[in-house]
């Protein structure tokens, strides 16, 4: 670790209501990794938006390079040299690679793009950080993993002193993950300051130099990482013990019922003959890596998007699902990993959300029974204790795992006995994913079957009793839990034809 | 995680409006404040055959505002209600007056014919996914050709008042004695009503609401969102048809050719009334106190002698100023950390 390059003191910042960041202190030196954790909502973002002028601060100093600085907005940061690099990448599809590492810079020649000249420096820079990507591709054809590393490209080229990353690793494969690492220690040789937002806890022994934590607004410590237990972490985090049983085996007799078989489904390029039982009171865990086709079977189950072939039996009756319409009809439900964009109406409230799928439930004649509405949501934000000020705030205003209780909490008024959970806790703070994990386990105590799709392996291991891998638009192998290991489902996850 | 809720008290999402009492109350302050305004400034104003006035011409617009309000929900829009209304006019008017069917029937076609186009409409949005702007303003162009070959070209009179037939103008303005009523206005607001309540309190207008905020999740939650497009289309359609009637009933004359642009008024209303372009948003009532502002704008404007291209000028800052207390509305739901970037 060189000098330090930043230093932020005291730093302050009220919103009308909140106090979103009390007196917090933060400091990086020069080729460090310093990572920054805590729960949704203890204040990483916010202060990050501090150090880049989205927010102004209300009291405290920022120390940048020796010198006081208060950058207004984020292009002055930018130019001064801190970049941060999105969870959500800002890429322009339809461009090249090139052209979005320059965009709003470009190289002209006279009144003309120089598009050539883009292409060889985006080269250069690429090869500066050994990374293998064509700068004449069009963004939209690359992988989330290569276009993030475009989007470090393009804080490089904008001779970044520090780089901040809001949570890098939350969409890559673990292949993807270790060339980005392999990336992250070469920039620290090259002594620029990296602050690395995660909710990761196996990151943080791997890639970060310090860690310091944040809870409720404030600043709670910080650790030297390669000293600090994940339990040390943990507790700084939360304040509290939190739930921990990984299941070692199986309590689902072999022999249990099955509710939803599965064979020989066909659906495009990423779901090739895939075949599976799901037994009653079972979590099946789906495993492989991204683009293995795990989403896109349980949308082809749905009758989300079209399948070409394949059968589907739901408590042993051959079922015609077409439409999401026939799917819940059949009470299979989608939980989806996109909340946002495939779950929520966001800006409508809890009960809206909550009996979309079953208002004919709802009805007094031709009318919505506002009050039945009303009592049933309130019986289920009681039940799976989801956090809300009232049955009418806008789901937009919730949590993360608050929000992923909202779209649970659907399927359980229509009474769906099938659910698919879509990586159930991307996204979603260490607290609330034990309680999402406990949700699961009472859920199939209750007799629901569950297929849970996960690219995280601790997950896969902690709540499947069965696991199948995925790769490549194939079913490439099936694991009980008890025979399960990381290296197995690896093995099985890469295992082409 | 207790903290989070505390984290976001309801008034840090509250824009200005909302803290005045939302912004039905903020367009009907303004309409109270246009309304005063001329009364004050033009004498002319204050009268009662101004008011009059200012009703018989806000009908045919409130009705297709009303039904637009519902594809503006889902997040569409229907171009096809300003030429639509005119063709059905036009050809309900070409059989009661040149085939001789009687007044009532020929109301119904109108109707009928408004509810049809909806129901293309709707199919073409929801079924073929055609983007709602393409597909309207496909039957725009259409229902202004069919309303000219219906009508052989010709302006129809539908008849007037006092004549046989002539009853159906007494819907909107009846008279009595000296006393002209503006019985219309009566079936605008029960319309209102009837309207409000089957965006708030009915399933179809609950799957509207729903697939204006999000259309795929509406999707996922097993809800047909094919027959949901067609009913807000249909409605729209069919307001169309209800607003040809009033408008064969106020004016003396209907003639081909026109109606283009009376869409716009009619969905500048809406969103003035607060009805999101991005879909979710909206309420009825705001819906007929937009029109209103449009219409005031529309009648007062002349009267401190701002003549007719003036008052489009300013319609049109009132519309940019609704559109940005719209967005301003979302950037406030939706804050991030990339729209506060693209923001800047």
């Amino acid at each position: 670790m060189g000098e330090i390059i930043l230093t932020m003191k005291g730093i302050d910042k009220t919103f009308p209501g909140v106090h979103a960041l009390d007196n917090v202190d933060f400091e990086l030196c020069r080729g460090e990794v310093h990572a920054l954790m805590g729960e949704n909502g203890a204040g990483k973002s916010t202060l990050m938006k501090v150090l880049t002028g989205i927010y102004k601060k209300d009291k405290g100093t920022i120390i940048y390079d020796g010198k006081t600085v208060e950058f207004t907005n984020p292009r002055e940061a930018q130019q001064a040299g801190i970049v941060i690099v999105h969870q959500e990448l800002n890429m322009l599809g339809h461009l090249t690679v090139a052209q979005n590492i320059f965009i709003g810079r470009e190289f002209m020649k006279g009144i003309r793009i120089d598009d050539e000249r883009m292409n060889v420096e985006a080269a250069r820079l690429f090869k500066r950080l050994n990374i293998n990507i064509d700068p004449t591709e069009k963004m939209s054809n690359l992988t989330v993993g290569k276009q993030q590393m475009c989007e470090i490209a393009k804080a490089i080229s904008h001779e970044a002193k520090i780089i901040v990353f809001d949570e890098p690793t939350a969409a890559l494969t673990e292949s993807e993950v270790n060339e980005l690492f392999e990336i992250i220690r070469d920039l620290k040789k090259k002594d620029i300051g990296i602050i690395y937002i995660t909710h990761r806890m196996d990151e943080i022994k791997l890639i970060t130099d310090r860690v310091s934590v944040m809870r409720d607004g404030a600043y709670v410590g910080t650790l030297i990482s390669k000293d600090s237990t994940k339990n040390d972490i943990v507790n700084m985090m939360v304040g509290r013990v939190i739930y921990e049983e990984p299941k070692t085996e199986s309590k689902v007799a072999e022999d249990a019922p099955v509710v939803l078989k599965v064979e020989g489904l066909n659906a495009g390029k990423l779901v090739r003959d895939v075949s599976f039982e799901l037994h009653k009171g079972e979590i099946l865990g789906f495993s492989g890596l991204m683009g293995a086709g795990r989403t896109e079977t349980a949308k082809a189950i749905i009758g989300a998007d079209p399948k070409e072939s394949g059968d589907i039996y739901v408590n042993g009756k051959k079922v015609e699902i077409n439409t999401p319409e026939d799917a819940v009809k059949c009470g299979i439900g989608y939980l989806s990993e996109d909340r946002k964009r495939y779950g929520l109406m966001l800006q409508r409230n809890v009960a809206e959300n909550s009996t979309i799928t079953f208002l004919e439930n709802f009805m007094k004649g031709i009318f919505i029974d506002n009050k039945k509405e009303n009592n049933e949501t309130e019986k289920y934000i009681e039940s799976l204790a989801i956090k809300t000020p009232g049955i009418d705030q806008l789901i937009i205003n919730l949590s993360g795992g608050n929000q992923q209780k909202v779209i649970l909490t659907k399927w359980l008024v229509r009474n769906c006995d099938i659910l698919i959970f879509d990586e159930p806790t991307r996204g979603i703070d260490v607290g609330a994913k034990s309680d999402i994990y406990k949700l699961m386990n009472e859920l199939v105590k209750e007799g629901k079957s569950i297929i849970m799709i996960s690219s995280e392996l601790p997950e896969i291991l902690r709540m499947s009793d069965r696991i199948i891998v995925m790769c490549e638009g194939r079913k490439s192998g099936e694991l009980r839990i008890e025979e399960a290991s990381q290296e197995k489902i690896m093995h099985l996850a890469t295992l082409r034809n | 995680m207790s903290r989070q809720i505390q984290n976001i008290p309801a008034s840090s999402n509250k824009s200005i409006v909302q803290r005045l009492g939302g912004q039905n109350v903020v367009v009907f302050l303004i309409v109270v404040a246009l309304f005063g305004f001329f009364c004050i400034v033009s004498p002319n104003f204050r009268r009662y055959s101004t008011i009059l006035s200012i009703l018989d011409y806000s009908y045919y617009i409130t009705l297709i505002a009303i039904g637009v309000t519902f594809p503006l929900i889902t997040g569409g829009v229907d171009l096809s209600i300003g030429t639509g209304l005119i063709c059905y006019s036009l050809i309900g008017g070409y059989l009661v007056v040149y085939q001789g069917w009687p007044v009532w029937i020929g109301m119904i076609v109108c109707v009928l014919c408004g509810a049809i186009i909806g129901f293309i409409n709707g199919f073409l949005v929801g079924t073929m996914n055609l983007p709602p702007f393409l597909a309207t303003l496909c039957t725009m162009m259409m229902t202004r050709g069919l309303g000219s070959i219906c009508s052989t070209g010709l302006g129809i009179p539908w008849p007037t008042a006092g004549t046989e037939g002539g009853w159906f103008r007494t819907i909107f303005k009846l008279n009595i004695g000296d006393m002209k009523l503006p019985l219309g206005f009566l079936w605008i607001l029960l319309l209102t009503a009837l309207m409000s309540f089957v965006l708030n309190h009915t399933k179809v207008g609950r799957y509207i609401i729903a697939i204006g905020s999000n259309k795929e999740a509406t999707r996922l939650s097993g809800i047909n969102t094919k027959y949901i497009y067609i009913a807000a289309y249909v409605i729209s359609g069919t307001f169309a048809g209800l607003a040809s009637i009033a408008y064969s009933a106020i004016f003396a004359s209907v003639y081909p050719g026109t109606g283009a642009g009376f869409e716009l008024e009619g969905i500048g209303g809406a969103i003035i009334g607060g009805v999101s372009m991005t879909g979710g948003v909206g309420s009825i009532t705001g819906t007929l106190l937009g029109v209103f502002v449009i219409c005031i704008l529309k009648t007062g404007l002349p009267f401190i002698g701002l003549q007719a291209n003036w008052q489009q000028i300013i319609t049109g800052i009132v519309l940019i100023t609704a559109v940005l207390i719209d967005l301003s509305r979302n950037v406030k739901g939706t804050k991030s950390i990339t729209t506060a970037f693209k923001k800047r």
